[in-house]
C-alpha cells in the first residue's frame, strides 16, 4: 500500500460532487445539402458518479467519448440537458447567474491548449490578474503582489509579470493557465487534457506540478485525457468512457490491473510502451467507434466488443458495482484476474460446445 | 547488410530574417533493407525536415539542403532534377503523413485518388487500375472495397483514412516507406489498428520503414534501430534493445524516464528534463543539450560533441566512454557522477 492509496480511502467517505443522470445532447443538422432533418448527438448520456474530496479522477476514453463534455457540463461552461450536479449538495444546474458566479471561484478548469486559452494581447500579469478583479478580491498593487505569488506556485519567474503569452515555450504557458486556474483558491478543479499538447520531457514537469499543488492544496481534481500511463500515473480512481456513457470505474489499481469491461482491457492492451520486451497480448479491436449520432442499440460497445451476445443487442447494460468499489456497465464483465484472451477463448469454447 | 538509404552531413536550412536557420544540422545515418528505423524526438528536433529533405520536398516550403549528400541505393539524390525526383518520389519511395485528411484531395473519390497514383507508375488501363486499387484496399484491410472506393475523402474517418494514404503509399510497391508520425492523429485502438498493419506489410512486402514518431512507446514496439534527434541533431543511434536497456545518451535517458510507466510506482514525481527545448534562433553553443544536461561539463558547453562510434552504436556525447563503462539507468542523482574532463 502507498502512501496516495491510503489518502484515498480516506477521502472514500465524503463526496465534493455528485453527478446524477447528466446528458448533454446536441441537435445537428443530418447529413447531405437537401437533408433538413435534425439529428440529436447524445454526447454525454444518463452519467452518475461521485467525486470525493481531495482525490482525482481520470477520466479516460477516446476521441467522441464525450469526456470533455462531461467535464464541461460539470462546471457548467454548457448547459447540460438533464440531470443534477450537487456541489457539496447544491444543485449546480439550479443556481442563477449570480450565485453559479460565486461557486466558480471555488471550481476551476485547466484546459488543453496552451496556445489558444491565453490571450495573446494580455500580458500574463493581465490574464491571472483579471480573476481578482472580476471576483472583486484584489486590484492594484495587492492583485500584482497576488499574481507574483501564484507565478511563483507553478515555478515562473515573477518578474515575467509584464510578458506576453508568446514570449513563454508551450509548458511555461500551461503553467500560466495552471496559476489562472488556481489563483482563486478553488477547491475543485477540472484538468482537460492538460499535459496532450505537450512535448514529452515538458509533460513530466506539469504532471509532477499538478501533483504538488493537489496535494500542498488540497484540490479535489477531475483529470481528463487519453494517455493512459499518465491518467494511471496521477489519479487515484479512474472512470472509462465510451461514446457518451461511463463503461467502468473503480480504484485506478483495480482499474489497470483487474479491468472488468472489455473495453477497458482492450484498451489497456493496446498501449504502446517504452518496453521492448514486454511485447504483449495486444487486442486489436475491430472496426471504429461508431458516430454518436447514430449508436448501436443495446450496449454501445457490442460492435466492436469480442464478447457480445444477443443480449448486449437487445438491452443496455447499467452502471452496477460487481466488486467493492468497482462499477461496470457490462453484462458479461471479466472476473477478477480473468483477462480478455481468456474470456474470449472460453467464449469460443462455449460457441464450439453449443 | 544492403543499404538501402545513405544520408550524410546533411545541413537543412529555412530561409529567416537573418539568413537560414539550420533545422537539421549535420545528420548521418544509413537504413538497411527491410529494417524499420525510428526517429524519435520533439517538437523542433528535425525529425520531420530530416524525412521531408529525403523526399526532397523541403524546397516546396522555403527550405533548402545546404549541404550533404542523401543516396538511395547509391544514386544520389540531392542532385536530381525536379521532374527525376518527381519520378521516385511515390514510386521507389513512399510517405504517409500525419494530417491524412489534409494529404487526400476533397473533390476527387478515393478510388479515383488511389488508381491515378497506380496510373502514374504503371502502363495500364484505368479499369485495371481500379482492380488494383481495389486489391490495395483490401490489403489495407479496409471492408467493402469496391463501395469506399466511391467515397470522398470526408466520408472516411481518420484511421480509414489513413489506410487510403497507406494503399495510396503501396501503390507503386516502394522499397522505402517513410511514415511521419502516422498515428498521431489518431485514438489508442486505431492506432493499435494501423501499427498492426505496417507490421504485416512489413513481413509481406520485405520493404524498409522509416517511421517518425515523438512516442517513445510506438518506437519500442515497432524498430529494429532507433535514432534519437535533438535541436536538429542526432544525438543517439542504437538497436531498440540497446537504448531502452543501456540508453547512452543523457538526453535518451531522460525521455525515457519522463513518460510514466505502465507498472511504474503511481503518485510520485516523475524524473525530468529541466528547463524546454531551444528555439531555433537560440541554439547554445556547445553539446545542443548541455543547458538542459545534469551531467554537462565546461567542455560540453563550449564544444559540440562529434558522433563516437562504439561497437554497433553511435553516440554524440563528450562523455561515451565513461557511460559505456556506468549503466546511466543507476545514476541517480545529479552530481553523483563525476565525470573529469
Amino acid at each position: 500500500m502507498n502512501h496516495s492509496q491510503e489518502e484515498t480511502s480516506a477521502a472514500t467517505k465524503e463526496p465534493l460532487l455528485k453527478i446524477e443522470n447528466l446528458k448533454k445532447h446536441f441537435s445537428i443538422k443530418g447529413g447531405g445539402m437537401f437533408n433538413s432533418k435534425r439529428k440529436i448527438v447524445k454526447a454525454v448520456d444518463d452519467v452518475s458518479f461521485h467525486i470525493y474530496k481531495g482525490e482525482t479522477l481520470g477520466l479516460v476514453g477516446e476521441s467522441g467519448c464525450g469526456k470533455s463534455t462531461l467535464g464541461r457540463n460539470i462546471l457548467r461552461l454548457q448547459e447540460p440537458t438533464e440531470g443534477r450536479v450537487f456541489y457539496k449538495n447544491t444543485n449546480i444546474l439550479e443556481q442563477n447567474n449570480r450565485e453559479l458566479r460565486k461557486l466558480r471561484k471555488e471550481m476551476q478548469i485547466i484546459y488543453q491548449d496552451p496556445f489558444g486559452s491565453l490571450n495573446p494581447r494580455f500580458t500574463i500579469g493581465q490574464i491571472i490578474g483579471e480573476m481578482y478583479e472580476i471576483h472583486g478580491i484584489a486590484s492594484g498593487l495587492e492583485k500584482e503582489a497576488k499574481v507574483k505569488e501564484m507565478l511563483e506556485l507553478v515555478g515562473l519567474d515573477p518578474s515575467r509579470y509584464h510578458s506576453y503569452p508568446h514570449e513563454f515555450s508551450g509548458g511555461q504557458r500551461q503553467r500560466v493557465g495552471i496559476a489562472r486556474a488556481l489563483a482563486l483558491n478553488p477547491e475543485f478543479v477540472v484538468a482537460d487534457e492538460p499535459v496532450s499538447a505537450l512535448d514529452v520531457s515538458v509533460q513530466s514537469q506539469v504532471i509532477n506540478l499538478l501533483m504538488k499543488l493537489k496535494k500542498e492544496l488540497g484540490l479535489t481534481m477531475l483529470f481528463i485525457a487519453h494517455g493512459l500511463n499518465v491518467v494511471r500515473h496521477i489519479s487515484d480512481r479512474v472512470g472509462v468512457m465510451y461514446l457518451g456513457k461511463l463503461v467502468e470505474l473503480s480504484e485506478t489499481d483495480n482499474i489497470f490491473d483487474h479491468p472488468a469491461h472489455p473495453y477497458t482491457a482492450a484498451l489497456l492492451s493496446t498501449v504502446p510502451e517504452a518496453d521492448p520486451k514486454l511485447r504483449k497480448v495486444r487486442i486489436v479491436l475491430k472496426g471504429e467507434v461508431p458516430s454518436p449520432a447514430n449508436p448501436p442499440s443495446g450496449c454501445r460497445f457490442r460492435t466492436r466488443c469480442p464478447l457480445a451476445t444477443e443480449l448486449c443487442v437487445q438491452e443496455a447494460p447499467s452502471l452496477k458495482e460487481i466488486r467493492d468499489e468497482h462499477f461496470v456497465a457490462c453484462h458479461f464483465p471479466l472476473e477478477k484476474g480473468q483477462s480478455l484472451k481468456e474470456a474470449i477463448e472460453l467464449l469460443n469454447k462455449e460457441k464450439i460446445a453449443n | 547488410m544492403d543499404k538501402i538509404l545513405e544520408v550524410k552531413d546533411l545541413v537543412v536550412g529555412y530561409k529567416g530574417k537573418n539568413g537560414f536557420v539550420r533545422a537539421v544540422d549535420g545528420v548521418s545515418f544509413d537504413i538497411n533493407k527491410g529494417e524499420t528505423i525510428c526517429i524519435v524526438g520533439e517538437s523542433g528536433s528535425g525529425k520531420s525536415v530530416t524525412s521531408m529533405s529525403i523526399m526532397r520536398l523541403v524546397e516546396f516550403e522555403n527550405g533548402k539542403i545546404l549541404n550533404g549528400e542523401i543516396s538511395f541505393k547509391g544514386e544520389s539524390l540531392t542532385t536530381k532534377k525536379a521532374d527525376e525526383m518527381r519520378k521516385i518520389r511515390g514510386s521507389k519511395i513512399s510517405m504517409i503523413f500525419q494530417e491524412p485528411l489534409t494529404a487526400l484531395n476533397p473533390v476527387f473519390t478515393i478510388g479515383k485518388q488511389i488508381s491515378e497514383a497506380i496510373l502514374f507508375h504503371h502502363k495500364i488501363g484505368k479499369e485495371e487500375a481500379w482492380k488494383e486499387a481495389e486489391k490495395l484496399v483490401r490489403l489495407v484491410g479496409i471492408s467493402d472495397p469496391e463501395g469506399r472506393l466511391k467515397q470522398y475523402p470526408h466520408e472516411l474517418s481518420g484511421g480509414m483514412r489513413q489506410r487510403v494514404m497507406i494503399a495510396m503509399a503501396l501503390a507503386s510497391e516502394p522499397e522505402l516507406l517513410i511514415a511521419d508520425e502516422p498515428t498521431t492523429a489518431l485514438d489508442v485502438t486505431i492506432e493499435a489498428q494501423i501499427l498492426e498493419l505496417l507490421r504485416n506489410l512489413r513481413e509481406e512486402k520485405k520493404m524498409s520503414i522509416m517511421l517518425i514518431t515523438h512516442d517513445i512507446g510506438v518506437a519500442a514496439e515497432m524498430a529494429n534501430r532507433i535514432i534519437i534527434m535533438y535541436a536538429g541533431k542526432i544525438m543517439e543511434i542504437a538497436n531498440t534493445l540497446d537504448i531502452f536497456e543501456q540508453p547512452l545518451h543523457p538526453y535518451t535517458k531522460g525521455l525515457l524516464e519522463s513518460v510514466p510507466k505502465m507498472d511504474g510506482q503511481r503518485g510520485v514525481p516523475l524524473k525530468s528534463i529541466n528547463g524546454s527545448i531551444p528555439s531555433l534562433n537560440e541554439i547554445p553553443d556547445g553539446c545542443r543539450f548541455s543547458p538542459r544536461c545534469p551531467f554537462a561539463t565546461e567542455k560540453c558547453h563550449q564544444e559540440a560533441p562529434a558522433m563516437e562510434t562504439r561497437g554497433d552504436r553511435q553516440v554524440a556525447c563528450w562523455h561515451v566512454d565513461y557511460l559505456l563503462e556506468h549503466s546511466l539507468l543507476d545514476v541517480e542523482e545529479e552530481g553523483e557522477i563525476s565525470i573529469e574532463s
